[in-house]
C-alpha cells in the first residue's frame, strides 16, 4: 500500500455505520423484551422473517402498500398477545434459561408457520426507495442505507418518547426497574408483557421491511438475530442507547475489518468477527460501553 | 440455574450403581442380539453420541452454571482433531487419537472459556457463540483440516482398537457404547468429588464459593475444559461411529441448540437426564417424520413436511418446558419416590 486512501477509508466507514444502524434495529427488539421481562428473545429473528414474508406475500397478491402494512401489523400484534398468553404466562418465575429455551422453541414454530403459509422461495421487496448512491465530499453513500438509517432513527426517537412521556411507557420502565415493586403498586405484569411483545413485533416488522428490501425476503432473514447478538453483548442487553452505539461500532469495525483485515484470512470473516470484537472489547474493558451495567449481571 | 440439593452421599453407593449396571448389561448382552440395523444406525448410535455431548454440556451448564451455546463447535474440533491425528501420525492407536481429540477440544474450550471470568449469564452464552462461528469458519476455510479434500467431506477411518475392528452397525454401536459408558462413569464420579462440589458451589453462589476457598477462576476454566473434552469425544463418535464422514456442516448452530435442548429437557445437573433428553430428541423427530409421511405424505411435498416437523418440535419443546421445567430427570425422581415403599428422608 503506497498511500493510505483516506477517502476510501471514510467511504467504508460510513457504509459500516449505516449497516450498523440496521443491526441496531434488530437489537432494539431484543432490548425491549429483555428490559421488561428478563427474557433473551431468540425468536426476534423469526418474527422479522414472519413480518417480512407476510408483508411481501400480501403485496404480491395485489394489495396496496398500506393495506399490506396494516394487515401485517395486525398479525404482529396478535402474535405478541398470543405469545404472552400461551408461552410467557405459564412460564412466569421460571429461570431465565428456561425462558430462553422457550423462545428458541418459539422461533422454530414461527419460522415453520411463516414458511408453511407463504412458501420458501425468495421474494424481492421494493419499498420505493431507490438505491442509487450519491456523492458527498467525494464519498459515495447509498440512498437506501441513508433512508434506512433515517427510519431507524425515527423509530428510536419514537420509542424514547413513548417510554418517557406515556403512561404505558412509564409502566414499562417501572417493570424494567423492579418487577416486584411494579406488581406491588398494582401494575398488571401480564398486560405489560403483552404490550412489550407487541412493540417488539412492530419493531420486527420495520426491521423485516428494511432488511427484506436489502437482502430479499427469505429464510436467511431470521439469521439477522446472529448479527444482533454481539451488538447486545457490547451495548448491554437492557440499554437502547447501547444497542444503537453497539450497532454502529460493530457495523463500522465489521466493514473496516472486511476490507483491511479480511484479505489476510481469505475473506468470510464476517460470521465471527463481530463476536470476537465484542469479546476483546469486554476483556479489555469489562464494564463495557455503559459503565457498570455490563459486568456481574446474573 | 436449577437448584438441586448437593449430593452428600458417598460417591460410590452400591445401590445407586445397580440400575446403571443392569442397564449396561442389557445394552451389551441383550440389545445386540435383538436389534435391527435401523435401530443401531438411526437411533442408538446417534443417541449415544448426543447423550455424551449432553453429559459434557451438563457438567458445564447444569453443574457449574455456565451456559454455553457453542457445543457443536467443540464436537467439530473433536471430530476433525481425531481425523487429523489419525491421518498425520502413522501408527497412532485410535484410542490415543480420540483421547488427543478430546484434549484438543479441551484446549479450545479453555480458550473460549476465558470470557467466563468476566461475563455471566446470557452475556457469556452469547460470547460462546464466537466459538461456534469461528470454528465452523476455520474448518471450512482452511482445507488442511479436511486434508485438502475438494468437497470438504471426508470418510472416517475404520474403528480398530488393538487389532479388533468394530465393524457394521452392531460393531459401531458397541464402540460408541463402550466410550460413552466409560466417560459417563467418569462424569458421575467427578460430580461427587471436591471438583464437582466446587462446580456446584460456583453455580449456586459465586461469592460464597470464593469465601469458602473455592478457586473460582480455575474451577470455571476447569469446567470449560472438562466439558469440552466430553463434547469433543462425543463429536468423534458422531462423525466416526454415526455419520462415518467428517464435515463441518453437520456441526452447525442447530446442533449446538439441540444439545442445549437435551440438557434442559432432560434436566439440569443430572447425568441421567442427559440420556433421557437425548432419547427424546433422537426418537421424536423420527416418529414425527414417520407419522407425517404416513398421514400427510400424499398431499404435501417434503418441504412442507419439514416445516410441520419444525413447528411440532418447537411446540413440543415449549410444552415440555411448561409441563416440567426441571426436566425429565425430575419426573423420573418423582416417579421413583412414589414407587418406593419407604419414605426416603425422615
Amino acid at each position: 500500500m503506497p498511500d493510505f486512501d483516506y477517502l476510501f477509508f471514510a467511504e467504508v466507514l460510513v457504509g459500516g455505520l449505516l449497516a450498523g444502524v440496521m443491526y441496531s434495529l434488530v437489537a432494539i427488539g431484543f432490548v425491549l423484551i429483555y428490559k421488561t421481562s428478563g427474557v433473551l428473545n431468540f425468536a426476534q429473528g423469526s418474527m422479522v422473517l414472519l413480518a417480512a414474508l407476510t408483508f411481501v406475500s400480501i403485496l404480491e397478491r395485489g394489495a396496496p402498500f398500506w393495506a399490506a402494512f396494516m394487515i401485517t401489523l395486525g398479525l404482529m400484534v396478535l402474535l405478541g398477545l398470543s405469545i404472552e398468553r400461551a408461552v410467557l404466562r405459564p412460564l412466569v418465575n421460571k429461570p431465565p434459561i428456561v425462558l430462553f429455551m422457550a423462545t428458541l422453541g418459539l422461533s422454530y414454530i414461527i419460522e415453520g408457520v411463516a414458511q408453511l403459509a407463504w412458501g420458501t422461495q425468495v421474494h424481492g421487496l421494493d419499498l420505493g426507495i431507490d438505491d442509487t448512491p450519491f456523492e458527498v465530499g467525494g464519498i459515495l453513500i447509498s440512498k437506501f442505507d441513508l433512508a434506512a438509517a433515517g427510519i431507524a432513527g425515527a423509530m428510536v426517537a419514537g420509542l424514547t418518547v413513548f417510554f418517557r412521556y406515556t403512561r404505558i411507557g412509564l409502566a414499562f420502565r417501572a417493570v424494567a426497574d423492579d418487577q416486584f415493586a411494579a406488581l406491588a403498586v398494582g401494575l398488571r405484569l401480564t398486560r405489560i408483557w403483552a404490550a412489550v411483545w407487541v412493540t417488539a413485533g412492530i419493531v420486527a416488522l420495520v426491521a423485516g421491511l428494511l432488511w427484506g428490501a436489502r437482502l430479499g425476503v427469505q429464510f436467511s432473514l431470521s439469521l439477522v438475530v446472529l448479527k444482533a447478538l454481539p451488538v447486545l453483548v457490547l451495548g448491554g442487553f437492557d440499554s437502547i442507547a447501547g444497542a444503537i452505539v453497539g450497532g454502529l461500532l460493530i457495523g463500522a469495525f465489521e466493514k473496516l475489518s472486511e476490507v483491511y483485515i479480511g484479505p489476510f484470512f481469505g475473506g468470510g470473516i464476517e460470521t465471527w468477527f463481530a463476536y470476537v470484537l465484542a469479546l476483546v472489547f469486554l476483556l479489555v474493558r469489562p464494564s463495557g460501553l455503559f459503565g457498570q451495567k455490563l459486568i456481574e449481571r446474573a | 440455574m436449577s437448584a438441586r440439593p448437593l449430593e452428600t452421599r458417598s460417591p460410590w453407593p452400591a445401590r445407586a450403581w445397580l440400575g446403571p449396571l443392569a442397564l449396561l448389561a442389557a445394552a451389551y448382552g441383550v440389545v445386540p442380539f435383538i436389534g435391527s440395523t435401523y435401530l443401531f444406525d438411526a437411533i442408538l448410535t446417534p443417541f449415544l453420541a448426543l447423550s455424551l455431548a449432553a453429559v459434557g454440556l451438563n457438567l458445564l451448564t447444569g453443574y457449574a452454571g455456565q451456559l454455553s451455546l457453542g457445543s457443536a463447535a467443540f464436537m467439530a474440533v473433536g471430530a476433525f482433531a481425531a481425523y487429523n491425528f489419525n491421518l498425520r501420525v502413522p501408527g497412532l492407536p485410535l484410542v490415543v487419537s480420540i483421547g488427543l481429540a478430546g484434549l484438543s477440544a479441551a484446549a479450545l474450550g479453555l480458550l473460549f472459556g476465558l470470557p467466563s471470568l468476566r461475563l455471566r449469564g446470557f452475556y457469556l452464552a452469547v460470547s460462546t457463540l464466537a466459538a461456534q462461528f469461528f470454528v465452523q469458519w476455520a474448518l471450512t476455510k482452511f482445507s488442511w483440516f479436511s486434508n485438502d479434500n475438494p468437497s470438504g467431506v471426508i470418510d472416517a477411518p475404520p474403528l480398530t482398537v488393538f487389532g479388533f475392528a468394530f465393524e457394521g452397525p452392531i460393531g459401531r454401536y458397541l464402540f460408541a457404547l463402550t466410550v460413552v459408558a466409560a466417560l459417563t462413569a467418569l462424569a458421575a464420579r467427578l460430580v461427587g468429588t471436591q471438583t464437582g462440589h466446587n462446580f456446584i458451589a460456583i453455580r449456586d453462589n459465586e461469592l460464597a464459593a470464593r469465601v469458602i476457598g473455592v478457586p473460582v477462576l480455575r474451577t470455571k476454566l476447569l469446567a470449560f475444559a472438562i466439558s469440552s473434552f466430553f463434547v469433543g469425544v462425543a463429536g468423534v463418535l458422531w462423525a466416526f461411529a454415526y455419520l462415518r464422514t467428517v464435515e463441518p456442516a453437520g456441526f452447525n448452530l442447530d446442533r449446538s441448540f439441540q444439545i442445549v435442548f437435551i440438557v434442559i429437557i432432560g434436566g439440569l445437573a443430572s447425568i441421567r437426564g442427559a440420556f433421557f433428553g437425548a432419547a427424546l430428541l433422537v426418537i421424536f423427530p423420527l416418529v414425527l417424520s414417520r407419522a407425517g409421511s404416513f398421514l400427510l405424505g400424499g398431499r404435501f411435498d417434503s418441504g412442507a413436511l419439514e416445516m410441520s416437523q419444525r413447528i411440532v418440535l418447537g411446540a413440543l419443546i415449549i410444552f415440555f418446558l411448561i409441563a416440567e421445567p426441571d426436566g425429565l430427570a425430575a419426573l423420573w425422581d418423582r416417579l421413583a419416590k412414589r414407587l418406593s415403599p419407604k419414605p426416603n428422608h425422615p
